[in-house]
């Protein structure tokens, strides 16, 4: 990766963080979040290693972001509010003993690195996706293909408790007293 | 990059024919399902039958077959078959006495026995782990079926309660465990069961990291085996769950928990077993003490079998507590056995007294059923005896080879407070004798519904479990006792291969 474009990246990272933090409206600082994680995928790809930067992009912004955006949905937070005024000065007492306790961890890990020189390069297959496909579809086959099921039992668990939900709500309003046809009338809806 | 082959694989389709046919059982019940009304989900269930039998009889095909497959994910022993079957067999009883039951609460009937089925799919996988992911997944696979199951009852808040508890403790403790396996994987440097058995030398026992590690996976298999101080969610799990669900989490869960807790912790990490046998001495203690005293003051039925759940996973852990002895191994498997036809049995009949929206029978249910209802009284009466651990019935043979086992390893006090405790747990097992034979039937008590054939098949097939596992325990302990060699002997013999 060039210099030039690493520095661009970098920069663009930065700017992605204090957009996260600064900004007022919580969708924002989402999309700045989200900005970050992107720009650190490809910083990770422009370093070599390439799945490392699609699954930091699938699983954080596809599946970690998604999240926040639903939370933020689901609670219904309007555009307007966010935190304003200065937080209290507890809080800005256990933020700044935080990012020390940070940069002290960052300083002892940089300062213990190996010198730049003593890094060697690994092989290009390492952490390839045809690697990655190798491994997950021989040794780990079956822990691979028991995760679908996994995944599928708490789809229909989760569809079965849902859909009672809504039964209940309309058979609230309707028909008190026929167990099990509101259940049915929402199993046509879904149909 | 090499093509991938099946042998690059390690293919094999034995160890995975009775966990596929589960799979595509549940699977084709929710093909099916859309199609079917909520009261006639009776056929569905006749189909999850149908899918059980043909597991069962592949999962007998696997007997004899001690090998490792997909690379040692899956161990194809005889103490995986041995789950397997056991496991089989509570989820078809489980599945018939739910026949009617689904259809009259009018619950979503597919979504029901496709859960049912993906749970026993991961129970089975968890017996039949080779290494600590496949643990893992079985126990989320399990864990989150039954978690959505324990909601079924729509109406019902304490059904929500229930789900809602089991849901959130459950996810809790999983974290436990899973940041227990990742522990043991930083200290031992491999996932695999049979490697870690090879990786553990006298050092190990000294690495923080193995010893932390083990703590953590020791929580979160206490939680699924509702072992005392984990057990708080119970009660109310049981108590709200769809009774059948109860029958099925008090069996089911705990057959699949304790074969993957005894294969983890007896089978291999035996090696450091000084480590952690005294803190299961403690545990088994508290487990008996508190799920006897707390089952003495409970009135209704399904709250007192859940607290008994707990004191006999208690007796259990007595037998995991005498770990080096090879003998307390096969006493556990074959008082599982017992355990499961006693308490599944014990769950039909509350089911069959179980009154309209009550949550479950009470003891006044139980009040003169000797004369309206002769033969379940009996039934019922076999079932609380050996849940006591009387004489000849299984209950008491399984605790008899626990506790001898043991005594085997010197834990003589361990094995008096459960003596005592089993002296305790007679007053309230022999409470509902008493109330069935020596009380009036309460005359303002509603009409009870008919008999059902699902309900009545389980219990007489659970009756004769229970006075066969008892009355003939040979060859039941005979099978026990292999099937937990294989779990050893896997691991001793083929180790080299594995690394």
């Amino acid at each position: 990766m060039p210099q030039w474009l690493f520095a661009f990246l970098a920069a663009l990272a930065i700017i992605g963080a204090l957009g996260t933090i600064l900004q007022r409206n919580l969708v924002h600082c989402v999309l700045g979040f989200a900005l970050v994680l992107i720009d650190l995928g490809v910083l990770y790809m422009g370093l070599g290693a390439v799945t490392v930067g699609f699954l930091q992009i699938i699983v954080y912004v596809g599946a970690i972001m998604v999240l926040f955006l639903f939370v933020i949905w689901l609670l219904n937070i309007q555009a307007d509010t966010g935190v304003r005024g200065g937080a209290s000065l507890s809080l800005k007492l256990v933020g700044a003993l935080a990012a020390a306790a940070l940069a002290a961890e960052l300083f002892v890990v940089f300062s213990h690195a190996p010198k730049l020189r003593e890094v060697r390069t690994i092989a290009p297959a390492f952490g390839s996706v045809a690697t990655l496909a190798h491994v997950l579809f021989s040794r780990y086959l079956i822990a691979f293909e028991t995760t679908s099921l996994l995944l599928l039992a708490a789809i229909v668990g989760a569809v079965a408790l849902a859909r009672r939900l809504a039964g209940q709500s309309a058979e609230v309003a309707a028909m008190p007293s026929q167990p099990g046809s509101a259940a049915r009338e929402s199993r046509r809806e879904v149909a | 990059m090499s093509h991938l082959t099946l042998s690059a694989v390690n293919f094999a389709w034995l160890p995975i024919l009775p966990l596929a046919a589960v799979a595509a059982g549940a699977m084709a019940i929710m093909l099916i399902g859309p199609g079917v009304e909520d009261e006639d989900s009776a056929g569905l269930g006749i189909l999850a039958l149908i899918t059980l039998l043909a597991a069962l009889i592949f999962a007998i095909f696997t007997l004899g077959e001690n090998s490792l497959a997909f690379g040692g994910s899956l161990a194809t022993d005889d103490y995986a078959a041995f789950f397997e079957i056991v496991i089989l067999i509570a989820t078809a009883l489980t599945v018939a006495m739910s026949l009617d039951y689904v259809a009259d609460e009018g619950m979503a009937g597919a979504e029901f026995y496709a859960l049912i089925l993906f749970a026993a799919f991961g129970m089975m996988l968890m017996a039949a782990a080779g290494d600590l992911i496949i643990i893992f997944i079985g126990l989320e696979t399990m864990s989150l079926a039954v978690y959505a199951l324990a909601g079924f009852l729509r109406r019902d808040p304490r059904s929500n309660e229930a789900a809602l508890k089991y849901f959130i403790l459950g996810a809790f403790s999983t974290g436990f465990l899973l940041y227990g396996i990742a522990l043991i994987y930083g200290a031992t440097g491999t996932i695999g069961l049979a490697p870690i058995r090879a990786a553990l030398n006298d050092r190990a026992a000294e690495n923080p990291l193995l010893l932390l590690g083990l703590g953590m996976m020791l929580i979160g298999f206490g939680f699924k085996v509702a072992a005392v101080p984990f057990h708080m969610w119970t009660p109310d799990a049981y108590e709200g769950a769809p009774t059948p669900v109860t029958a099925f989490m008090a069996v089911g869960v705990k057959l699949a928990a304790f074969a993957g807790f005894m294969r983890v912790f007896m089978a291999n990490l035996g090696p450091v077993s000084a480590q952690w046998t005294m803190v299961l001495w403690a545990i088994a203690a508290l487990t008996m003490t508190v799920g006897n005293f707390a089952a003495l003051v409970q009135q209704n039925l399904k709250r007192m079998l859940a607290y008994s759940a707990i004191a006999h996973a208690g007796y259990l852990l007595v037998g995991m507590a005498a770990t080096p002895r090879a003998m307390a191994g096969g006493a556990m498997l074959y008082y599982l056995i017992g355990y499961a036809f006693t308490n599944l049995g014990a769950f039909a009949v509350v089911i069959v007294l179980e009154r309209k929206g009550a949550g479950g029978a009470t003891l006044n249910d139980f009040r003169g059923l000797s004369r309206s209802r002769p033969g379940l009284a009996l039934a019922m009466t076999l079932f609380m005896l050996s849940l006591m651990g009387v004489p000849p019935l299984a209950g008491f043979v399984g605790k008899f080879y626990v506790f001898s086992a043991a005594l085997s390893a010197h834990l003589v006090w361990l094995v008096i407070i459960a003596a005592l405790n089993s002296a305790v747990s007679v007053y309230y097992y022999a409470r509902v004798i008493v109330v069935m034979y020596a009380q009036e039937e309460a005359v303002t008590a509603p009409p009870r519904l008919a008999p059902r054939p699902g309900l009545v098949a389980s219990v007489i097939v659970a009756v004769a479990g229970t006075i066969l596992v008892g009355l003939y325990p040979q060859p039941w302990l005979d099978a026990a006792n292999s099937a937990y060699a294989s779990a050893l002997g896997r691991s001793a013999t083929r180790i080299a291969a594995l690394r």
